[in-house]
């Protein structure tokens, strides 16, 4: 059972201090981790595979219940999460799927402009399983943003969608982010998609921070030096070199 | 860049279709009135057996002395009367059992207090054949009305919850984490996420139900019944009338297979969400 203070933020989206997680006796996933992210910052959390990414932006959605462990945490009041997979509720058309659990009159209203809004325009009426796997993590996407939420979590959203889908969702996102202005954590394991995305890429290693470096990249095409650079220091400490050997 | 661009050539005019097609493994599309198909042959190899006397009258009445007797017992015997007393008996009894048992799954299923008070009497009362109680009812309802209800309610409950509890534990457990995010009170969660998603267990159940419902309304029916079904069964019994008892039957066997038919279209017509083999 994690003991935490929660509480809600005031001038910083989210504050994390001397968060601790721990799956089992021995050891921990998360040992003492410090975070800040500002309001509308976009923040992109690397790591290899057990470094406790996702047990981190499950501790930020509150859905550890389970696991054991301690620290604090301030959040903003309104957070909305999208996973890997889009959860979309298959009984539900997509409209319905959108506005789940959205109150007032104008539910409708605002959820067919959210669907518009990622290029969903005339699917109102379909079927989860009708929709194309990148359609269903778009309408995923506007269920989150219908809430204007003041943080979105993302846990690798695009990881199960195909490489020309996931170019067409970064630029999405990325419009999507600049009018609504949520602080974002992005769960990932992609260096590149982390640099094109976020202001802010932060490593972990060992349950704590261990890299956080700001994107000031006037460009940020592949190509560019900048870009280059900094994708080898990410990967130099992720322990792989361009090649992908250790 | 040193990749060439090749011109579209011309679209021909040759429609030979020269495509390579799999076998297909899943039942394939569906046949229109596949439903009377199998009833219908029943009936042929009924016909054809009493015509060429394969089949004596003693032994089963021939179609037609069967349509003769059911047209006696329509004008002369208050056949429409005992029908509408069958289906009032059946349809209260399996409206209480079905109520009931959706409720009890969904109590049981959601709450682990819940679960600990109803499953066990459940699977208890499951291992006991609802028939056996009836010796016990009657002492605690009499031998009219309100036993023959109970019972019925009883045998149609069981298979309710069972499916219906079923379907509910098994919805993936990623939609109440999503429902957690989302933040919707437990009322909501229960409308749009647990009783969609335990419908398709809840209507194999109902097919069920409404067979055990018509068992036990079949059994019911012998005891002290003045009008119903049963009761004009019990009657042709003691006048050695089999053509009457075959008219029952197939009053019975069309009351299940409208019943379960009804049970399946709503099925098709709820479930249109589902991509299944059913088509």
């Amino acid at each position: 059972m994690a003991t935490d203070t929660r509480g809600l933020s005031t001038e910083q989206a989210v504050r994390v201090r001397n968060l601790h997680r721990s799956f089992t006796k021995d050891g921990g996933v998360l040992n003492g981790l410090d975070l800040d992210i500002a309001p509308g910052e976009f923040v992109a959390l690397i790591g290899r595979s057990g470094t406790g990414k996702s047990t981190l932006l499950r501790a930020l959605a509150g859905l550890d219940r389970d696991v054991d462990g301690y620290g604090q945490i301030t959040v903003p009041g309104a957070v909305s999460v999208v996973f890997q997979d889009s959860r979309l509720l298959p009984w539900k058309r997509v409209l319905d799927n959108v506005i789940f659990g959205l109150r007032g009159a104008d539910a409708r209203e605002r959820g067919a402009q959210a669907l518009a809004e990622v290029g969903l325009a005339g699917r109102e009426r379909a079927w989860p399983h009708q929709l194309s796997g990148g359609e269903q993590q778009r309408a995923a996407l506007a269920r989150s943003l219908v809430r204007e939420p003041q943080l979105l979590l993302a846990d690798e959203p695009f990881g199960a969608l195909d490489a020309l889908t996931r170019i067409r969702m970064h630029a999405l996102l990325r419009k999507l982010c600049e009018t609504h202005r949520p602080a974002v954590l992005l769960v990932t394991h992609d260096v590149d998609e982390a640099i094109v995305l976020a202001d802010r890429v932060i490593l972990l290693d060992a349950g704590v921070v261990d890299t956080d470096v700001r994107v000031d990249l006037a460009n940020r095409s592949r190509s560019d030096a900048g870009f280059a650079a900094l994708r080898t220091l990410l990967l130099d400490r992720l322990g792989v070199d361009e090649e992908g050997r250790r | 860049m040193t990749a060439a661009l090749h011109a579209t050539t011309p679209k021909s005019d040759d429609k030979t279709d020269a495509r390579v097609v799999r076998r297909r493994l899943g039942p394939g599309r569906r046949i229109r009135f596949a439903f009377w198909i199998g009833p219908l042959l029943a009936l042929a190899v009924w016909s054809v057996g009493s015509a060429t006397g394969v089949i004596k009258p003693a032994i089963l009445s021939a179609p037609w002395d069967v349509a003769v007797a059911f047209e006696d017992q329509w004008s002369n015997h208050d056949l429409p009367g005992n029908i509408l007393s069958s289906l009032e008996r059946a349809v209260i009894g399996l409206t209480l059992g079905v109520v009931t048992g959706a409720v009890l799954a969904v109590i049981s299923g959601l709450s682990r207090a819940g679960e600990s008070v109803i499953d066990g009497p459940i699977q208890i009362k499951r291992s006991v054949p609802t028939l056996a109680i009836i010796p016990l009812f009657i002492a605690w309802f009499g031998i009219g009305q309100e036993m023959k209800i109970v019972t019925i309610a009883l045998i149609s409950l069981v298979p309710i919850y069972i499916h219906t509890h079923n379907g509910l534990r098994g919805i993936d457990g990623k939609y109440a984490e999503l429902a957690e995010t989302i933040g919707i009170s437990r009322g909501d969660f229960i409308r749009h996420v647990v009783l969609p998603g335990a419908l398709p267990g809840f209507l194999l159940g109902m097919r069920f139900a409404v067979t055990s419902a018509l068992l036990g309304l079949v059994v019911v029916e012998q005891y002290n019944a003045v009008a119903g079904i049963g009761h004009m069964i019990t009657l042709a019994e003691q006048y050695g009338q089999t053509d009457v008892i075959v008219v029952g039957l197939v009053i019975y066997g069309v009351f299940g297979y409208c019943a379960d038919s009804a049970v399946r279209l709503t099925a098709r017509k709820v479930l249109a969400w589902r991509q299944t083999l059913e088509g």
